[in-house]
C-alpha cells in the first residue's frame, strides 16, 4: 500500500518547511546527549507533577504519564487562522443547531437533515424540549479534531460537543517545553495559550445571567481517567471542585456543602456525562450525580457547562450534515471540510461499506476514545469478518470513512527520531463570543505507521505551536 | 470551604504527621535497641512503637513471634498493615491527591515526589536502604512538604485546616511517646528510683531527640534528663514546637477564627484544654499520676477530634 503523507516539518522534497527552519537549526545544533537528558527531565517533572491518566480495563486502575514528545507541532499563522475561524464558523452553526433542535425543529421542517437522524437518538433529550438557554448556548466548551490529508488540507474528524478533554496536556506541555528550552521561544514568536483558564472562567460566567456567579467545576472523582484536568482547571480558575455528594438542590436551588454552611452554586462545570448528573432524573444508580439537579436546572436556576443533550449534535450519525448546517443556519460555506462519510444505515451505502472494508475506517456511531473502531488497511481478516457481521448486525449503528492518511510529523521513538502519524484538537469557548486559543492539543499515535492516536491506546502528546511566518 | 475538601486537606496533613511520628518513634526504638540490653536482643524497644501504635497484636496475629527485621518492616514499609509508615503516606498522598486543585503545585509535587521514593524503598527493603536513613529521610520529607506548605500556600481555610490536623495528631503523639517511656522506666526504676543512671539518661534523651526537643531541655534546665523536667518540657512549655502546650495554642486559635457558628462545640472544648494547660503545673499533674493523666489527656483529644469532624467535616 503506498500512500503519501503529508510531513509537518519536510516538504515532499525533503527540505525544512519555512515555519520549521529555526526549531530544525536548533535540533540540528543540540548534542544528542543534552536533548535525552532533556526528555528523562521531562518524564521525571511529568511524574512529579502527577500528571497522569487513569486506564479503564486496568484492574489496577496505574496511573499513567501520556508519552510526551520534546518535537513540537507547529503551525504557520497564516494556516491556523484559518482553522481558527473554521472551528469557530462549525461550533456556532452547531450550537444554533442544538437550539433550533430543541425548540422549533426548523432544519428538519425544511428537509435538510431527516428527523429519524436526531429525535430518536439516544442523545437526544426530551427533558431539553422547549428549555430556553442564557444566550442559547448548549456547548460551551468543544474540542473540534482536526487532521490532515495526503495533500495538507484540514479536515474534521469530529465534533466534542460533550466533555471534552486534553486542555490540560495543551498547557502543561506548553508549560513543559518552555521550562526545558527557553531558548526556543527567544528565536521565535510562538502564540501564548497560557490564558486558556481565564477565557474559560470568563465564558462560565458569562453562560449566566447573573453578575458574579458562583461557578464550580463537578467531577465524578479521583479514579476518573480525567480527574487530573479537572482539579488543574478548577485550581488555575480559583473555582471550588466538587463532587455529586458535594451539593444538594433545595427548593429547586443547588447548593454546596462548606465548613461555612450551604453556600449556592450558579454555573457548573461538569465533567460527566449526563446520564450520571441526576439519579432522579437519569440513570438511578448513578452515585455521582446530584438528585434534583434536573428540576433546579429546568427552573432556569443553575448553568450546565456543556447543557444536558449536547451528545445529539456531535454523533458520528449527524456529522455528515454539519456542512449542511452551517449553509442553513449561518448562509456561509463551510471553511473546514468534512471527511466523506459513509452511512451505514443507508443500504447502498452499507452495500459499498461492506465491498470495501479493507480499504475503510469504521467507527461506531456513538464511540468515542478510539474504542470499538476498524481501521481497515492495519486490521487481521479475523478483525474484518468481526466488523461485517457487525455491521450487517446493527448498521444503523456505524458509519465508514476513507482511511485518511494523516498527516507525520517528526517524533522521538526508540530508533531515533521517525515521522509519526498526528492530529490536532484545538478547544472553541462559547459564551459572549466564540474564541479558541491559538494552538489546542496534538496528539501522536507512537506506534510505527498507526493511525490511532488516543492516549487510551498508546497514543501520545506534543506541545502545538501557532508561530508567525 | 467544601467540608469534604476541608476533611481530606485535614487528614492529608494528619496522616502526614502520623507517618513523620511513627518515623521518629522507630528511630528512638532503634537506637535504644542497639543499646546493651539484659538479653533480649533489644527486642522490647523493637516492639515499643507497634505497642504504642496498638499494632502488635495485629502483628503477632500475621507473623507468630517477635522478629526484629519482620516488626521493623511491618511498622515500617508494609503495605498490608494498614498504619504502617507506608500506608500513612500512602493516605496523605491519596488526600492530597483529591484535593490537589486546593493546594499548590509545590505541595502536590513535593507529597506525590515522597510517595514515588517510599514506593522505591520499598522495593529495595529496609535493610539495603538502611534503618536510620530511612527515618531521617521521612523526617525530611515532612519538613520539606511543611516548608513547601508554609511559603506557598495562601493563608486561608485551607490553610488552617491543614495546620489543625497536624497539630491534632501531634498532641496525641506527643502524649503517647511521654507515657510509653514513662511506663519503660517505671517498670524498672521504681525500685531503684535512679534517674542518675546511664540507661535512665538515654531513655530520656532519645525521647528528646525523637520529638526534636534534645537543644531545648538543655537550654531549659541545663540539667540530664528526668522524668519530672521532661514532662514539664513536653507537656506545659508553650515554646517548644511539639509540646502538648504548643499544640493547643495552635488547636485553640485556629478554631477561634474558622467562620460560621457549627464549631462552637469543637472551640469551647479546646479553650478549655488550653485552660487546663495554662493553669497548672507538673507538680499538680505527677500528683495525679503521670499514666492516669497522660491517657485522660489523649481521650480529650480524641473527643476534640470527634467534635472537629460533626462541626466542620461532615456538615450536612
Amino acid at each position: 500500500m503506498s500512500q503519501i503523507f503529508f510531513d509537518e516539518m519536510y516538504d515532499p522534497n525533503g527540505q525544512v518547511r519555512p515555519h520549521y527552519r529555526e526549531f530544525a537549526r536548533w535540533l540540528a545544533e543540540t548534542p544528542e546527549e543534552t536533548l535525552a537528558q532533556r526528555r528523562r527531565e521531562a518524564d521525571l517533572l511529568f511524574h512529579r507533577a502527577g500528571i497522569t491518566f487513569t486506564l479503564y480495563g486496568d484492574e489496577q486502575g496505574t496511573e499513567r504519564l501520556i508519552p510526551f514528545d520534546i518535537i513540537p507541532r507547529s503551525i504557520p499563522a497564516s494556516e491556523w487562522w484559518v482553522v481558527e475561524k473554521g472551528c469557530i464558523q462549525r461550533v456556532k452553526a452547531l450550537n444554533l443547531f442544538l437550539a433550533d433542535l430543541y425548540h422549533d425543529q426548523r432544519i428538519i421542517k425544511a428537509g435538510v437533515i431527516p428527523a429519524d437522524q436526531v429525535l430518536a437518538n439516544e442523545q437526544y433529550q426530551l427533558a431539553m424540549q422547549g428549555l430556553d438557554l442564557h444566550r442559547g448556548i448548549y456547548s460551551h466548551i468543544s474540542g473540534v479534531d482536526l487532521v490532515r490529508d495526503g495533500d495538507g488540507t484540514f479536515y474534521v474528524l469530529e465534533d466534542n460537543l460533550r466533555t471534552p478533554s486534553g486542555v490540560s496536556y495543551m498547557l502543561e506541555d506548553r508549560k513543559m517545553m518552555m521550562r526545558l528550552f527557553p531558548e526556543l521561544f527567544s528565536a521565535q514568536r510562538v502564540l501564548p495559550i497560557d490564558h486558556y483558564p481565564n477565557l474559560l472562567l470568563d465564558t462560565l460566567k458569562s453562560s449566566s445571567p447573573l453578575d458574579n456567579p458562583s461557578v464550580v467545576v463537578m467531577t465524578p472523582g479521583r479514579f476518573n481517567s480525567a480527574y487530573f484536568e479537572h482539579a488543574f482547571l478548577a485550581r488555575e480558575m480559583g473555582v471550588e471542585l466538587v463532587e455529586g455528594a458535594d451539593m444538594f438542590v433545595r427548593d429547586d436551588k443547588v447548593f454546596m456543602r462548606t465548613t461555612d454552611g450551604p453556600q449556592p452554586v450558579d454555573v457548573i462545570y461538569r465533567r460527566l456525562d449526563d446520564a450520571f448528573l441526576d439519579p432522579l432524573a437519569f440513570n438511578p444508580d448513578s452515585m455521582l450525580g446530584v438528585p434534583g439537579l434536573l428540576s433546579a436546572y429546568r427552573a432556569g436556576n443553575v448553568v450546565l457547562a456543556n447543557a444536558i443533550g449536547t451528545g445529539v449534535a456531535d454523533d458520528k450519525s449527524v456529522y455528515p450534515f454539519v456542512t449542511d448546517m452551517i449553509r442553513f443556519y449561518l448562509d456561509e460555506e463551510p471553511i473546514l471540510k468534512n471527511v466523506p462519510t459513509w452511512q451505514c444505515r443507508k443500504p447502498e451505502e452499507l452495500s459499498h461499506v461492506l465491498a470495501h472494508l479493507p480499504e475503510l475506517v469504521v467507527k461506531e456511531t456513538q464511540g468515542s476514545g478510539g474504542y470499538g473502531m476498524l481501521v481497515g488497511p492495519a486490521a487481521t481478516r479475523e478483525e474484518i469478518d468481526t466488523f461485517r457481521a457487525r455491521l450487517k448486525a446493527k448498521p444503523h449503528a456505524y458509519i465508514a470513512q476513507p482511511t485518511l492518511s494523516l498527516s507525520t510529523c517528526p517524533t522521538f521513538v526508540e530508533s531515533g527520531i521517525a515521522p509519526r502519524h498526528i492530529d490536532l484538537r484545538p478547544f472553541v469557548l462559547s459564551g459572549r463570543e466564540t474564541r479558541v486559543v491559538p494552538g489546542g492539543l496534538t496528539r501522536v499515535a507512537l506506534r510505527e505507521g498507526s493511525l490511532v492516536v488516543n492516549s487510551s491506546q498508546g497514543g501520545g502528546t506534543k506541545d502545538t505551536w501557532v508561530v508567525e511566518d | 470551604m467544601l467540608s469534604r475538601t476541608a476533611s481530606d486537606l485535614y487528614w492529608m496533613s494528619r496522616y502526614l504527621e502520623r507517618a513523620e511520628n511513627m518515623a521518629r518513634m522507630l528511630d528512638v526504638s532503634y537506637s535504644l535497641s542497639m543499646m546493651p540490653q539484659d538479653g533480649r536482643d533489644g527486642l522490647d524497644e523493637i516492639a515499643m512503637p507497634l505497642l504504642i501504635t496498638g499494632t502488635l497484636e495485629d502483628y503477632l496475629g500475621r507473623h507468630g513471634q517477635m522478629h526484629a527485621e519482620r516488626m521493623l518492616d511491618f511498622f515500617a514499609l508494609a503495605a498490608d498493615n494498614p498504619v504502617s509508615i507506608y500506608s500513612c503516606l500512602g493516605a496523605a498522598r491519596a488526600s492530597a491527591h483529591a484535593v490537589r486543585g486546593r493546594i499548590t503545585a509545590d505541595m502536590w509535587e513535593n507529597i506525590n515526589a515522597s510517595w514515588l521514593e517510599i514506593r522505591g524503598i520499598a522495593q529495595q527493603g529496609l535493610n539495603r536502604y538502611g534503618m536510620s536513613r530511612f527515618c531521617e529521610w521521612l523526617k525530611e520529607r515532612s519538613h520539606l512538604f511543611r516548608g513547601a506548605t508554609y511559603g506557598t500556600i495562601m493563608r486561608n481555610d485551607a490553610f488552617r485546616f491543614i495546620r489543625l490536623g497536624t497539630f491534632i495528631e501531634r498532641a496525641d503523639n506527643t502524649l503517647r511517646l511521654l507515657d510509653a517511656r514513662y511506663e519503660m522506666m517505671s517498670i524498672k526504676a521504681l525500685d531503684s528510683v535512679d534517674d542518675e543512671s546511664a540507661w535512665s539518661y538515654y531513655q530520656w534523651s532519645a525521647l528528646l531527640r525523637a520529638l526534636s526537643s534534645f537543644e531545648a531541655y538543655t537550654e531549659v534546665y541545663r540539667d540530664a534528663p528526668a522524668a519530672r523536667p521532661v514532662a514539664e518540657l513536653l507537656l506545659l512549655r508553650a515554646d517548644v514546637p511539639r509540646s502538648l502546650r504548643a499544640c493547643t495554642d495552635e488547636i485553640n486559635r485556629i478554631l477561634s477564627v474558622l467562620p460560621g457558628i457549627n464549631g462552637r462545640p469543637a472551640q469551647r472544648r479546646v479553650a478549655e484544654m488550653d485552660a487546663r494547660l495554662r493553669y497548672t503545673g507538673i507538680d499538680e499533674i505527677l500528683e495525679a499520676g503521670l499514666h492516669e493523666w497522660l491517657n485522660a489527656f489523649i481521650a480529650s483529644i480524641r473527643e476534640l477530634g470527634a467534635a472537629i469532624h460533626t462541626s466542620y467535616l461532615e456538615v450536612v
